[in-house]
């Protein structure tokens, strides 16, 4: 039960994150959406083989943690939420590419190489849109996508599937703490009413979704979202932009480790 | 000024199972009336209300907004007069703050962002909690929620306030100043409530509502002091004129 509650403060963690007032929270939400594009998009496109080259890009995460201030315990948490998912579409690469490489005197499979690279590459892009969120919050965010002229009702529908989801897991949290103060001593609920308890949620749901829209259109919503006037793109953020893209872009052209490598050793020889 | 005339004609309303909520209800209310709508649970009061914003529309019967039909082509100008409080703050509370959810409504009608935010401040300084600007609406106790969506009605300046029982689950303090909040809007309101003493306090006219159909509509000096007819909708007098238990005084 507890844990419960714990989850629903924890979905509500990344909205309170957002609202500190760190110097990576006050730059513009556009830039940082484009910013975490242009990350992502960097770093899918690496080929499957390569890792070595992937870590520069732990850089960024890692300074957004430090600047904006962020736990990094809750935080890594949800990342690896989604891991499982990950490690069931990588874990058939060792299996299915077994041919092996050598890697310092060690005979490796291709396929574990792989495996990896997946692991990090996700790890890195799930991480990075998480810490958009924190530090950008889903209603600037919703704007920085409508600068970008993405249509109103696919804005709309990201920012209300964000807001139900709390709605839902409420509902649900209501009718369990409902059924444990009357079913004392015993652990989840019995499968005999299951099939009531998911029919009644979905009900409660609808219905209550169905007043909070009500709400919202007695307030003058007409489907656009408003979050007051968004600031102008100052220079700052432009500095931001520029540098870190540019840093990216580098990271990708050229193997920065390697370089670093090659520089180390060649002042030794 | 007939425009902030409310008028209700012939109003009946069944849900989509077929339970008549609303039978044949008829009523005006001028510019500057005070009216509670009072009624046992089930009544149909906040139904009743559902209709009258548009939220709901009426099997048979219509409303009007001055001199305007509520339909849902004229909602959005209706809206724009009629602010309504809702009975489970939870609903109305949406936004990631306390502030934003205030300028939920002055935002939607694209005024600028100065103008925005000096409503805001009115409207939480108004119910009194403009401490609690920057916090989470969730983490909200009961009373401070209920606050909270006052406030987020009244920073969009309606000329007719509606609400849904606005003094329940507040504190004795909180409940006196929604009361003196109440007192303090000139323009029209129409309050539902159980909690007859602030009716008593806030409203010169009282509607009574029993299975949907109207029981009485009058003064409130003089309908909230009909034991009979109160006690025949399933209410009770206000214990403000009730005979006082401790010191014996007689009032009634
Ligand atoms: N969504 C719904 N579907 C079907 N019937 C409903 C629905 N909502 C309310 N009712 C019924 O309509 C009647 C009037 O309900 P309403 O909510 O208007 O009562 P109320 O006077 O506001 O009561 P309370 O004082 O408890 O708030 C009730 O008998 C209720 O059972
Ligand atoms: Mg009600």
């Amino acid at each position: 039960m507890f844990n419960m509650v714990n989850s629903i403060y924890n979905m509500r963690l990344l909205d309170d994150l957002a609202r500190k007032e760190t110097t990576i929270h006050k730059i513009h939400p556009l830039v940082k959406l484009l910013t975490t594009l242009v990350y992502v998009t960097a770093v899918v496109s690496y080929g499957k083989y390569e890792i070595s080259s992937l870590l520069p890009y732990v850089f960024y995460p890692v300074l957004i943690f430090a600047f904006a201030e962020l736990p990094l315990v809750p935080i890594m948490k949800r990342v690896l939420l989604v891991q499982p998912l990950i490690i069931g579409i990588g874990i058939l690469n060792p299996v299915f590419d077994n041919y092996t490489v050598m890697l310092s005197g060690m005979a490796i499979s291709r396929g574990w190489i792989t495996f990896l690279s997946i692991l990090i590459k996700s790890g890195l892009t799930v991480t990075v849109s998480i810490l958009l969120i924190a530090t950008t919050g889903m209603d600037k965010l919703a704007l920085a996508l409508r600068m970008l002229r993405i249509p109103k009702i696919f804005v709309l529908q990201l920012l209300l599937t964000y807001r139900y989801i709390s709605v839902l897991i409420e509902e649900v949290l209501r009718m369990m703490r409902a059924y444990s103060l009357r079913a004392p001593r015993q652990k989840g609920i019995h499968r005999s009413v299951w099939g009531s308890l998911a029919g009644q949620l979905i009900l409660r749901t609808f219905e209550r979704a169905q007043r909070i829209y009500q709400s919202m259109s007695l307030r003058g919503f007409e489907g656009e979202y408003n979050t007051g006037e968004p600031t102008p793109v100052s220079f700052r953020d432009c500095i931001y932009l520029v540098g870190w893209n540019l840093f990216f872009i580098i990271a990708r052209i050229y193997n920065i480790p390697m370089l670093i490598g090659l520089l180390i050793t060649g002042v030794i020889k | 000024m007939s425009h902030h005339k409310l008028e209700v004609r012939k109003l009946r309303f069944s849900y989509p199972d077929g339970h008549v909520a609303v039978k044949d209800i008829s009523f005006t209310i001028h510019h500057g009336e005070a009216v509670g709508i009072i009624g046992a649970n089930g009544a149909g009061k906040s139904t009743l209300l559902m209709l009258l914003m548009g939220v709901l529309f009426p099997d048979v019967g219509e409303v009007l907004v001055g001199d305007v039909r509520v339909t849902k082509k004229t909602l959005p100008m209706i809206r724009q007069r009629l602010g309504m409080v809702f009975q489970d703050p939870d609903d109305q509370l949406f936004m990631p703050t306390v502030y934003d959810d205030v300028a939920f409504g002055p935002r939607n009608y694209k005024l600028d962002e100065n103008e925005v935010e000096s409503r805001v401040n009115m409207a939480l300084e108004l119910v009194g909690i403009t401490h609690l600007k920057d916090r989470a609406s969730y983490k909200l106790s009961g009373g401070e929620k209920r606050a909270a969506s006052i406030a987020s009605i009244l920073s969009m300046q309606p000329d007719v306030l509606i609400m849904d029982e606005p003094t329940s689950a507040l504190d004795p303090q909180a409940r006196r100043r929604v009361i003196g909040l109440l007192k303090s809007f000139e323009h029209t309101k129409i309050i539902t409530s159980h909690d007859l003493d602030m009716v008593l306090d806030t409203c010169k006219r009282i509607i009574i509502i029993k299975e949907g159909e109207i029981m009485a509509d009058g003064a409130a000096a003089e309908i909230l002091t009909n034991r009979v007819l109160l006690e025949d909708c399933g209410l009770e007098m206000p214990l403000s004129l009730q005979n006082c238990p401790l010191c014996g005084i007689v009032k009634a």
